[in-house]
């Protein structure tokens, strides 16, 4: 895979096949954008483990938090990465420890460790690096176009409204072409 | 072709980007979404888009679906991260400068510029004490000497009006790369389609869309461009952007919104604060006429060489400052930043100085004497005792406006036609 550019298929096929993401590195301070994102998620019925040694046992949002991830007891599809780029090797180890073993590990924006990205990648890991989940999913479902913001799609099939709201779009749409 | 990744070229994306079908009626036009306010799913919704952290229509001075088409649109065609739409090219400019500025800061801008941004500059943004400081885009070596620490942003006009001056964008940019400050760069006079500054280095591209991306002279807008390139929070100089902001309980906006954050600033803090909303109306109008961009640049462009190369000849004429003209000052760098053409506008110097420019516009059948460019019509003006009126001699002259000037800006009409009615005025 090239991390410098992803095919928005390939960022498409991953968020829309992703059930449970456990996010490592978790805030739950209400103004970082990890809470942005945990959040995000949860209303699009995703289910959303928050991943934090120093909040562990706590509740946010109804979600119990974890201290790492092998102490969550359930499978988990995806790996979101809030940490800096010199963490994540140890993350992706831990990661690589897991039974059954995610699909996805996500890195947010600015983190990229390409040696851990190569390891996942061995074990039949997808990566994704310097992204975040919620632009991507806003991007690919033209929710934040609303914002005014570049989303490099172009569709001549409309979008598809998710049900709870006019508000809330889904990805269902594959007809998208890629601009920019 | 379904999901194909090919890029797709500029023509296309002046039809298509921004504008999928509607959602919920299937609309293939934009809807106008004439409405003040958005109704919330629910409560937690409601409060997930006032906190940000939802994607979402609230009420339209912060956001509107045609104005995001819009925005969308403007935004793919400068290949920038996101856009802003506001009420007019000022606006813009008012918005941009309040994101970056705090009183008693300093930018640095181009002294060849539209006359009505050297008045705002002069007037309206030093009584909030933003200080400009002029430099000379004939002497690049000026923009480096206006740096001070003090400096927080440098402005420039591709193709300025109305003297038909090229900037060197790339050199410029490469100051203000060195001074770790963005470069702001307007270009409406060349639009995306003859020229993309982001490409030569621009951090922020900045519209009157009044003029040839409307195109039709019937709406007045603005537009606010992010190239996504500037890291805010390298040197903490931009507190909007890389400080907890209180109004919205402590996020940092450079933090959560990356290479966007610049647009997100200037919508959920300039605009809302200061409210210069674009009408959705407008809006449309705008970004219907944007579908046409391409082709109408291009005849623009071609019409205005024509009639500049027989106004060149015309023995009442003293000269003619069009870049696209090969003798021209700025061909060469015409050569390099606007290569398919110079745009529509120029100005003519007329032997017979201030009364010739008076017989002139009144003489004229098909070229309408107003206060615009950038209209499928062909238009004249006389700077000097309209829009230029304000500045003093020296300034006037400086812009390129002095008494004997006459500024054009060529339509999209036949130019046979354009010619014949100024040979007709001259007479």
């Amino acid at each position: 895979m090239n991390h410098d550019s992803y095919p928005d298929s390939y960022i498409r096929g991953i968020l829309n096949t992703v059930k449970t993401i456990a996010m490592v590195g978790f805030s739950p301070n209400t103004s970082r954008p990890s809470y942005f994102v945990f959040k995000y998620f949860l209303e699009r019925g995703t289910r959303v483990i928050p991943v934090n040694p120093g909040h562990a046992g706590k509740e946010i949002l109804g979600q119990k938090v974890y201290s790492r991830l092998a102490d969550i007891p359930e499978p988990i599809d995806m790996v979101d990465i809030f940490r800096a780029s010199e963490f994540v090797p140890g993350v992706v180890q831990e990661a690589l420890a897991l039974k059954p073993l995610p699909q996805v590990i996500w890195m947010q924006l600015e983190i990229r460790n390409d040696e851990a990205a190569a390891m996942a990648e061995a074990a039949g890991i997808k990566v994704v690096m310097n992204r975040c989940p919620k632009i991507e999913y806003g991007r690919l479902s033209s929710e934040i176009s609303w914002m005014g913001i570049n989303s490099r799609t172009l569709s001549s099939k409309r979008g598809q409204i998710l049900p709870g709201g006019v508000q809330r779009m889904g990805l269902g749409n594959a007809g998208d072409k890629k601009s920019d | 072709m379904a999901d194909a990744e090919r890029t797709p070229g500029f023509n296309t994306l002046a039809v298509h980007a921004g504008a999928k079908p509607d959602p919920t009626t299937g609309a293939r036009a934009t809807p106008i979404y004439q409405t003040t306010s958005f109704v919330f799913d629910d409560v937690e919704h409601a409060a997930s888009l006032f906190g940000l952290q939802a994607f979402g229509n609230i009420y339209t001075r912060i956001g509107n679906p045609t104005c995001a088409v819009l925005e969308e649109r403007v935004a793919a065609l400068e290949g920038g991260t996101a856009g802003l739409a506001v009420a007019s090219g000022h606006a813009a400019q008012l918005i941009v400068m309040q994101t970056l500025l705090m009183p008693g800061d300093e930018f640095i801008a181009s002294k060849k510029l539209y006359g009505g941004s050297i008045n705002q500059f002069n007037n309206a943004f030093k009584s909030f004490g933003w200080n400009v400081v002029w430099a000379d885009p004939d002497d690049i070596g000026s923009f480096e000497r206006a740096v001070s620490p003090k400096t927080k942003a440098v402005f420039i006009e591709s193709i300025a009006n109305p003297g038909g001056v090229i900037t060197d964008i790339e050199a410029v940019a490469a100051i203000a790369r060195k001074a770790g400050v963005p470069l702001i760069v307007d270009n409406t006079l060349a639009t995306p389609y003859l020229c993309k500054p982001i490409d030569f280095g621009a951090d922020i591209v900045v519209h009157s869309l009044t003029k040839f991306l409307g195109g039709h002279g019937n709406s007045i807008g603005g537009m606010i461009v992010d190239a996504g390139s500037f890291n805010w929070s390298r040197d903490k100089k931009y507190p909007m952007l890389c400080e907890p902001r209180t109004e919205y309980s402590g996020i940092v906006l450079h933090e959560t919104f990356g290479n966007f954050s610049f647009a997100i600033a200037c919508r959920v803090l300039g605009l809302r604060d200061l409210g210069p909303a674009l009408s959705p109306f407008n809006a449309f109008l705008i970004a219907t006429g944007i579908e046409t961009l391409p082709l109408r640049m291009q005849r623009h462009s071609d019409n205005a060489l024509a009639v500049a190369q027989w106004l060149a000849g015309h023995p009442q004429v003293a000269w003619v400052s069009y870049p696209g003209l090969p003798g021209d000052k700025y061909h060469a760098l015409a050569q390099k930043y606007v290569p398919k053409g110079c745009g529509a506008v120029m100005t003519v110097g007329l032997k017979g100085g201030y009364d010739a420019g008076v017989k002139l516009v009144s003489n004229v059948k098909l070229f309408s004497h107003l206060a615009n460019i950038g209209d499928t019509k062909s238009l004249i003006i006389h700077p000097a005792s309209t829009t230029h009126k304000q500045l003093t001699d020296a300034q006037k002259t400086q812009a390129g406006a002095g008494p004997d000037v006459v500024r054009l800006s060529i339509g999209i009409e036949d130019k046979d036609d354009i010619i014949a009615d100024l040979e007709l005025g001259l007479k």
